[in-house]
């Protein structure tokens, strides 16, 4: 496996790490109301966003780079 | 006489020796994490008493965005070197090591707040007591109780514990490193300033109070003695902050060498810093899992 491919499998975790902080933080805001926990969540799903939004810039950008 | 397979996958294998070997040696180090991971589970649940919130979240965020920014920037010093761009490269790389050095400033100031955060146990009840009210007023034993409850997670238990069973939070005035009622007693100190933690939900520190050391039973700085808590968070938080520094190293080599690596063989240059960057993912990888389980749960 090259770099490029566990680069894709680290993103795909980071992904899944984000989305996981954003709904226990939301989760947790819907008990205790305070905002930092609101922050958090809305903080975690944004930066999953993003990183799903920077895997497919990653792609496309070494496409011609084998997974190899 | 030329190393084999340094650039050219070796027929067999169809890879390049360097990423076999680091593969396998991937192999071990998960072989090692694995089985701290599974000692803290074990140990989690089969634990009478296991704290929550004991760290900091944001700054353990803060942490694993900057080990996620290290893969973009190490991942992205590889391709500048496959399209030819060492300036580039050199910028990818300088940042990476600048991530991997902020991640570690950041462990060790929470390594230092910790180490002179203390709990202190009393001799008996009544002791206990006693200071419970001089801490936090009358109502004191009360607000002990509810930080005891909410660290350990004891809103549906029936389970009692007496007051010297539990801990009073707080600094110890000066902020010694690793103190304990042992080293207290061998160096002859009588009493102690305390500065007991706010009370729950609240950020206003109450005053300090002086505690004789004879009316102490145990007194601990969060280090690995303090508890099994402590004790798996530092063996498995360190043990990962070594191999950070051990990638940071072997990355800052792979700098200050690019010029001479990049006029001999710039394709086996290309080559070293993909494996250094296969290991940098798998320790960063470690910590994917490791701050969720850690800072989280």
């Amino acid at each position: 496996m090259s770099l490029k491919a566990f680069h894709i499998v680290f993103i795909i975790a980071s992904v899944l790490l984000s989305f996981g902080v954003g709904s226990l933080e939301l989760s947790r805001y819907q008990e205790t109301r305070v905002a930092m926990d609101l922050w958090f969540g809305v903080g975690g799903c944004a930066a999953g966003v993003g990183l799903i939004a920077y895997g497919v810039y990653f792609l496309k950008k070494l496409k011609n780079i084998s997974y190899l | 006489m030329e190393i084999p397979y340094t650039v050219k996958p070796r027929p067999d294998t169809g890879l390049y020796n360097a990423k076999l070997g680091i593969w396998l040696f991937l192999a071990s180090e998960v072989m090692l994490f694995g089985g701290l991971f599974s000692a803290y589970i074990l140990l989690r649940v089969g634990a009478d008493l296991w704290p929550h919130g004991m760290l900091s979240i944001p700054i353990g965020t803060f942490n694993t965005f900057v080990l996620i920014a290290s893969s973009v920037t190490v991942v992205m010093s590889w391709a500048s070197l496959k399209l030819g761009k060492l300036a580039s490269f050199k910028l990818y790389m300088t940042l990476t090591i600048a991530c991997a050095f902020g991640f570690l400033g950041v462990k060790s100031y929470e390594y230092y707040v910790k180490f002179t955060h203390y709990d202190v146990w009393f001799k008996d009840d009544a002791t206990a007591q006693k200071y419970f009210t001089a801490a936090y007023g009358e109502k004191g034993e009360a607000d002990v109780r509810k930080h005891f409850v909410e660290r350990f997670h004891l809103h549906n238990t029936k389970a009692t514990y007496d007051p010297h069973e539990i801990q009073l939070a707080g600094h110890i005035q000066g902020n010694p490193l690793f103190a304990s009622h042992k080293t207290l007693a061998k160096a002859k100190t009588e009493k102690i300033m305390f500065e007991p933690d706010p009370k729950f939900g609240s950020h206003d520190h109450p005053k300090a109070i002086e505690i004789p050391v004879s009316d102490v039973k145990r007194l601990s700085a969060y280090v690995p003695a303090h508890s099994t808590y402590f004790a798996i968070y530092f063996t498995i938080t360190a043990l990962h902050g070594l191999h950070v520094l051990g990638g940071a190293l072997v990355l800052g080599y792979f700098l200050v060498t690019a010029d001479k690596w990049w006029k001999k063989a710039p394709e086996q240059f290309a080559n070293r810093i993909e494996v250094g960057g296969l290991f940098w993912h798998f320790v960063d990888l470690v910590w994917i899992f490791l701050f969720p389980i850690i800072y989280l749960l």
